[in-house]
């Protein structure tokens, strides 16, 4: 056995250099006032929660992540259904086009949502033209706008785990319901649905941390004025030269999406042990 | 439990397609009210279609599918009043024993009161009464078939259907679940199809038998109609085991066998002289003889299966095909030898079956 555990020391040591080493220095780096590290220091962290702008801009970013989730959800659970009870031909056709936008730059695919989000943009002419509205809508450097696009990019985090939760539930759960008299509607919530809670939760998770953290998206779409903490973060970095407060941001951020994911892997956990047949 | 009506099903000329292929054809089935009825027959024979049919989860393609005398075609399965008891029992994973028996009840908007005084009711029907709070998943498989079928008897269902429903039990639960289901079909007279693929179990569970192969069905009868006149070979070989031996038909008292012997039948049905045949004789429709004569095998034992109540002998006969004998054990006397040489007859010539050669 002793062969064995010592095949993981080049993924250790890869992990130890490139992943944990980066997140001390980080760490290290935020308790110190300047970049020359002298003297220990709080200073960021106080900073930090003292000032209202900073923590509104990690709240509007975490309810960025909500929101793009929710948008998600809607959209990819039904998607998902589809796929699930699809035959197997059509099954790999809609899942090939669910994963398309994966297989796409993300800086390609966010300046396509450019052109159609703008003033003069696809969507625009879509809805004057069809006389539904006067004036152009205002969505690119919008936050509903931002929340569209990252739905759709995120799509295949949320539609893929879900898909592979009700393509393993047992068809006879739902016969079983329709049998007892239960109409489409009552099957989907009492049976469907919860049973679906673990895919559910798995997509949501992937959705949420990708979301919040999808700088160029956030950045390109949402513009300059729509400050999220990526965009935070790599201001003052990169424009104030802050290189301890940028990593206080980022140790903050870190912490704040573990919470997160934290809470809603417990909550994934209860229900799968619930849903275990 | 309310003493639920008998309600007749009558399958009229069921034919159902999928695509090309053909999974029932011209279906006739009359099952009275309080009957139960076994669809026996192997994997792919069309019976679970035919199940499917009869529930509503399926349109077949050609026919009718009658409940006492009105056409049901154009109802879905709940509005025919039918209960299932699937092959896994399908119990909703996510809720308690007490739980998945109301659902149904809830589904048809029944007062809360009268839910918990029903569920209580049923769970004690099946001796799950102190399981009510536990999930599917804590339960034996014994466990969840008993709520199985409490939950889809709660409804009050005109017709149950069981689909393989002891398949995933050890054989002693088997059978003592199959007494069970026996006791409440006849207590509550409850008309019942059954889904099987095991002999066994149509046989001792059910009035009448329907053997299906390749889409049709090939017999109904009695369980004991099946096992002593089966109409084809296929039910001949399906329902217990047997010896099947070729040979021509010389007249309606005798085949010539392939080996030699000149066998006496009494066949139901007369072939012409010449026509291939085969003769089918069960294991314990064969006799030892004390010494060779004109229409008895001459055979050597080639195993010896000491099976409980009876031994089963594989003898070989000379210049021919092997043959199963059963014989009662004798518990004082002594089993018979392997290399022995025995003498074989069948008990009468009605016991030999005589089915043209396919």
């Amino acid at each position: 056995m002793e062969a064995d555990s010592r095949l993981v020391l080049p993924l250790a040591a890869l992990f130890t250099a490139f992943f944990v080493a980066p997140l001390v220095v980080l760490l290290l780096l935020s308790l110190h006032g300047d970049i020359a590290m002298q003297g220990w220091t709080l200073g960021n962290y106080v900073k930090f929660f003292s000032d209202p702008f900073s923590y509104s801009i990690l709240i509007d970013t975490l309810l960025l992540g909500v929101k793009a989730t929710l948008v998600c959800l809607l959209f990819g659970y039904p998607v998902a259904w589809l796929c699930a009870s699809a035959g197997a031909r059509w099954q790999s056709v809609l899942v090939f086009l669910v994963i398309l936008p994966i297989l796409t730059s993300v800086v390609v695919r966010t300046f396509s949502w450019i052109v159609i989000l703008g003033r003069q943009g696809l969507l625009n002419q879509i809805v004057t033209g069809l006389g539904l509205s006067n004036e152009p809508l205002r969505l690119l450097y919008t936050e509903v706008g931002v929340v569209m696009v990252l739905a759709q990019v995120q799509m295949p985090l949320m539609v893929l785990p879900i898909l592979t939760v009700l393509s393993k539930l047992d068809p006879n759960l739902g016969d079983a319901s329709r049998v007892l008299g239960a109409g489409e509607w009552r099957t989907f919530f009492r049976i469907t649905l919860p049973l679906s809670l673990p895919g559910i939760i798995a997509g949501c998770i992937l959705t949420y941390a990708a979301s919040i953290t999808a700088f160029v998206t956030q950045t390109l779409i949402g513009g300059a004025r729509l400050i999220y903490m990526p965009l935070n973060i790599y201001q003052q970095a990169v424009g104030a030269n802050n290189w301890p407060f940028a990593a206080a941001l980022s140790i903050i951020f870190m912490i704040t999406v573990m919470i997160v994911v934290g809470v809603l892997g417990a909550i994934g956990r209860r229900s799968e042990i619930h849903g275990r047949a | 439990m309310t003493a639920s009506r008998s309600h007749r099903v009558r399958l009229d000329a069921i034919t159902h397609r999928f695509g090309a292929s053909t999974a029932v054809r011209d279906i006739n089935l009359d099952i009275a009210g309080g009957e139960l009825v076994a669809l026996l027959g192997p994997s792919g024979c069309g019976k679970s279609t035919l199940l499917r049919i009869i529930s509503g989860f399926i349109r077949q393609s050609e026919g009718r599918v009658l409940f006492d005398d009105s056409i049901a075609d154009a109802l879905s399965p709940a509005e025919r009043g039918v209960g299932i008891v699937f092959q896994n029992y399908a119990l909703f994973p996510h809720m308690s024993v007490g739980e998945n028996v109301a659902y149904g009840l809830q589904a048809h908007k029944w007062s809360r009161e009268r839910i918990a005084k029903r569920v209580a009711e049923m769970l004690d029907l099946v001796h799950m009464g102190e399981f009510a709070g536990r999930k599917p998943r804590e339960l034996s498989g014994g466990q969840q078939q008993r709520v199985a079928l409490a939950r889809c008897l709660a409804i009050d269902p005109k017709v149950l259907l069981l689909d393989e429903p002891f398949g995933a039990l050890d054989k002693n639960l088997r059978l003592d679940m199959q007494i069970e289901v026996k006791r409440l079909q006849r207590q509550s007279g409850i008309t019942t199809i059954l889904v099987t693929h095991d002999q066994e179990e149509a046989l001792s569970m059910a009035d009448r038998i329907a053997v299906m192969s390749r889409g049709r069905i090939e017999q109904i009868s009695t369980p004991t109609g099946i096992y002593d006149t089966p109409q084809t070979l296929f039910v001949n070989e399906f329902v217990g085991t047997t010896n099947v031996l070729r040979g021509e038909f010389i007249d309606g008292s005798a085949v010539q066998l392939e080996h030699g012997v000149v066998l006496p039948v009494s066949p139901d049905k007369i072939f012409q002289q010449g026509h291939a045949v085969v003769v089918s004789i069960r294991p314990e429709q064969l006799r030892f003889q004390p010494a060779p004569s004109d229409g008895v095998f001459t055979a050597i034992i080639t195993t010896v299966l000491p099976l409980g109540a009876q031994v089963v002998y594989d003898v070989a006969l000379t210049g021919g095909p092997s043959l199963k004998v059963a014989e009662p054990r004798d518990a004082e006397g002594e089993l018979r030898e392997v290399g022995a040489t025995v003498y074989l007859a069948p008990a009468s010539p009605a016991a030999c079956h005589v089915f043209p050669a396919s």
